[in-house]
C-alpha cells in the first residue's frame, strides 16, 4: 500500500472564487501539505508558477483575464523557462464530455468536475504522483499521453505516423528551468 | 520542492512526434506503507471540510446574492459581453460550489441557467422569465433551506427548471446540430 507524503509536495491553486480556494487549501491541509500557493487568475498564477516552481498546479477553468485552460497552455510550452511538465488537474464546475477533451489537448493531466470531494481529489493527486505519462510534442501538442488506453482495440483515425528515427538524451529541462530562476 | 535529483530525459522521436519521458520527479514522495497503517488522509480532510460547514450557509448567500446582483444588471443594460460573462461566471460558480455546500438543488438550478447562457442562440430572445425563475428558484433553495420540507421541494423545483430550459434549448437549437448535441449530451459531474 502507497501514501503521499504531502509534507514534502508544493502546490499552486488557481481559483478566482475565494470559497473554492479555501476549500481546496483545508482539504490540501489536511492531507497534510504545507506549502499551498494561491492565485485569483490565470496571470498571477503563470507568475506564481514560475517563482515558486510548484510540483502540482490545480486550477480552476473559468477566471477571468487569462482562464485555466490558457494557463496551462502557457505552461505547456517545451521552450519555455519554467518547468513544461508539472502535472495540472484542472477542477471546474465545466462537466461536459467535450470539455474535457478540449482540456486534454490543452495539455491537462487530470480534469475533476465539481462538486469537489475529499477523496476525488486524493485520487488525482495519487494518479499524477504514482502515474506520470510520457510527454508527448508534436507539431500541434505538447503535453502528457493523451492516450490512456493501452490495449489495441482503438478504432479512430490514427494521428500519429510510426517510424522511429533516433533516441537523444537530453539534459534535463527542470535542471534547465531550476537554473533560470 | 519535491524534486531534489531531476533526472535525464529520454526523448524517442518518431515521424510525427516525439515521446518524452522523464524520471518521475515526484516519486520520492510515495511512501510504502503497511496494510495496517490507520493514517486516513481522506476521512480528515472531509473532517476538515465539515468543520467549515458552519461558514457554508453565509457563503452561499453571498453567491446567490452575486447571482441576483449580475441579473439586476442584466436587466438593466440588456445582454452584452460583460453582463453575459457576469450572469454565466456567478450560475457557473453556484453550478460548481452548490453542492459542496449543501445545497445540491441550487446547483441543478444554477448549471441549467448555464446552459441557457451558453446554448441559446440569441439571449434577447430568452424568455426574460426564464431566466429570472432560474433566479429567483437559487435565491428561495438557499433562504429557505432550514425549512424541513424545502429539500423535496428545491429539487422538484430545479428539475421542472430544467426539463422547461432543455425543451427550450432543444426548440431554439434544432437547426445547430453541434449545440445539440451538447445539450443532449449526459454530464460527467458525479451524481448526488
Amino acid at each position: 500500500m502507497y501514501r503521499i507524503d504531502f509534507n514534502k509536495l508544493r502546490f499552486l491553486i488557481c481559483d478566482d472564487n475565494p470559497h473554492m480556494r479555501r476549500i481546496l487549501r483545508t482539504l490540501l491541509h489536511s492531507f497534510g501539505a504545507r506549502e499551498v500557493y494561491e492565485a485569483e487568475d490565470g496571470a498571477t498564477a503563470l507568475e506564481m508558477y514560475t517563482h515558486y516552481v510548484p510540483d502540482i498546479v490545480i486550477t480552476d477553468w473559468s477566471m477571468p483575464i487569462f482562464d485555466g485552460l490558457e494557463l496551462a497552455q502557457m505552461i505547456r510550452q517545451p521552450e519555455s523557462k519554467g518547468n513544461p511538465y508539472a502535472p495540472i488537474i484542472m477542477l471546474t464546475g465545466h462537466s461536459e464530455k467535450r470539455r474535457v477533451t478540449v482540456a486534454r489537448d490543452a495539455g491537462v493531466t487530470e480534469f475533476l468536475a465539481k462538486p469537489i470531494s475529499a477523496k476525488g481529489l486524493y485520487q488525482r493527486i495519487m494518479n499524477v504522483v504514482a502515474n506520470p505519462r510520457p510527454f508527448i510534442k508534436t507539431k500541434t501538442y505538447f503535453g502528457p499521453d493523451r492516450r490512456r488506453n493501452t490495449t489495441n482495440t482503438y478504432i479512430g483515425p490514427e494521428r500519429r505516423g510510426s517510424g522511429e528515427v533516433e533516441i537523444l538524451q537530453q539534459p534535463s529541462l527542470l535542471e534547465k528551468a531550476r537554473s533560470s530562476i | 520542492m519535491a524534486k531534489d535529483k531531476p533526472g535525464t530525459i529520454e526523448v524517442k522521436s518518431f515521424r510525427t512526434h516525439h515521446v518524452i519521458t522523464q524520471p518521475n520527479p515526484l516519486r520520492k514522495v510515495l511512501l510504502r506503507v503497511p496494510e495496517s497503517d490507520l493514517d486516513d488522509p481522506v476521512g480528515r480532510a472531509e473532517k476538515a471540510l465539515a468543520g467549515l460547514s458552519g461558514e457554508f450557509k453565509e457563503w452561499m448567500t453571498i453567491e446567490a446574492d452575486r447571482l441576483s446582483a449580475a441579473h439586476a444588471t442584466v436587466q438593466r443594460e440588456g445582454f452584452n459581453d460583460k453582463t453575459r460573462e457576469e450572469l454565466f461566471r456567478a450560475a457557473h460558480d453556484i453550478k460548481g460550489d452548490a453542492a459542496t455546500f449543501g445545497y445540491p438543488s441550487a446547483a441543478a438550478a444554477a448549471e441549467s441557467l448555464c446552459r441557457i447562457i451558453e446554448h441559446a442562440p440569441d439571449l434577447a430572445t430568452v424568455p426574460q422569465q426564464l431566466i429570472a425563475h432560474h433566479i429567483n428558484a437559487v435565491q428561495a433553495i438557499v433562504r429557505n433551506r432550514t425549512k424541513l420540507d424545502t429539500a423535496v421541494v428545491a429539487g422538484v423545483l430545479s428539475k421542472q427548471l430544467r426539463g422547461i430550459a432543455d425543451e427550450f434549448l432543444t426548440h431554439a437549437n434544432r437547426d445547430r446540430p453541434e449545440h445539440l448535441e451538447a445539450i443532449l449530451a449526459p454530464s460527467i459531474a458525479p451524481s448526488e
